[in-house]
């Protein structure tokens, strides 16, 4: 696919996960934190936080199999797999997460467990979707290094 | 003074590790992470003999922890630090993701020099920085204007050495930017 299409399609891509909420300004702020140095620093960032969120969200799936339920624990584990999740701009996510650290409050099992569900399919999709967007963003990225290539091959 | 800023950073979560991380490369500013207060009092040489006597005590300029951390919270890590007599002078500023106004008072009240919301931004980071390089800009300010004024006093010519008034510290602008940061809270 040629680089100007490619790009139209990151755009359209980027413009709707913002659109549609599942990600919100703290995306952009890591944006923000990319160079030429770094021209992947938020897919190495996302990267990070999907991989290292698979235990956290272990450690809650597990906590909701005790019994009794220990609301302490399971609000305590929700709260660094939110942390995760505002530190990447996962907005949908978070949400989840906050209405689940709700029923915490409230020691409303039913409520946590329902949410715990939402949690993953959100998890999910914004994983899918931005797995996606790198595909198409390191394209771009790629043809531009082999242009540069080429020109310098010229020289 | 051409030196570059060290930040110590407080984190455990490995995601906000590497965003602190790079947000302080980014603002040019040499950056050690940690993952706990206790490795962090190790770095310091804190964790055991007394700091005073060592001849090698690392040299940071902001020290940024986050609030919530297993083990040793950035409360008690604050604590530690403003106990040693090497390192109470370094600037301490509290990461937190929550918004809670006796959480930010406490740390205030232990000497803390801010209290930022999570995610820290890159505004955030600026701020800092520009109010510690003011900092070590007036403390070099202070040291020529001493030299001087120990040159004109020793001169035996002289007559009387008048001395200057030197602003007195901490500054009032000081206290007002902290009640200031209260007050954005």
């Amino acid at each position: 696919m040629d680089k100007t299409k490619l790009k139209q399609q990151a755009l359209f891509m980027r413009t709707s996960l913002f659109d549609e909420g599942f990600l919100d300004e703290q995306f952009i702020q890591l944006e923000e934190l990319q160079d030429d140095v770094n021209p992947n620093f938020v897919e190495e960032i996302v990267t990070l936080f999907y991989t290292d969120s698979v235990r956290l969200i272990y450690n809650i799936e597990r906590a909701l199999m005790s019994n009794p339920p220990n609301f302490t624990k399971l609000d305590d584990y929700m709260h660094q797999f939110k942390g995760s999740c505002s530190s990447i701009g996962a907005k949908k996510v978070k949400k989840e997460c906050t209405r689940f650290s709700e029923y915490c409050a409230t020691e409303n099992f039913e409520g946590c467990f329902r949410t715990f569900q939402q949690i993953n399919l959100e998890y999910s999709t914004l994983k899918k979707k931005l797995v996606t967007y790198f595909q198409v963003t390191t394209l771009i990225l790629e043809k531009d290094k082999m242009k540069l290539r080429r020109l310098v091959e010229m020289l | 003074m051409a030196s570059q800023l060290h930040v110590l950073a407080v984190d455990d979560s490995l995601v906000d590790r590497k965003v602190i991380e790079r947000l302080l490369k980014i603002s040019s500013c040499k950056v050690t992470v940690v993952e706990s207060g206790t490795r962090a009092l190790q770095y310091l040489g804190l964790d055991g003999d007394d700091a005073s006597l060592r001849f090698d005590t690392v040299k940071v300029n902001l020290i940024m922890t986050d609030y919530s951390m297993p083990g040793m919270t950035g409360y008690e890590l604050l604590k530690k630090i403003k106990e040693s007599s090497v390192f109470r002078e370094i600037p301490v500023v509290i990461m937190s993701s929550e918004n809670v106004l006796t959480r930010i008072d406490r740390c205030l009240e232990e000497g803390a020099e801010d209290f930022l919301l999570k995610p820290v931004t890159l505004s955030d980071v600026r701020r800092l920085k520009d109010f510690i390089v003011k900092g070590k800009v007036k403390e070099g300010e202070k040291i020529s204007r001493k030299r001087m004024r120990s040159i004109d006093c020793s001169s035996p010519l002289s007559a009387t050495c008048s001395p200057k008034s030197l602003p007195c510290d901490p500054s009032p602008s000081l206290l007002s930017t902290l009640s200031a940061k209260k007050a954005r809270l």
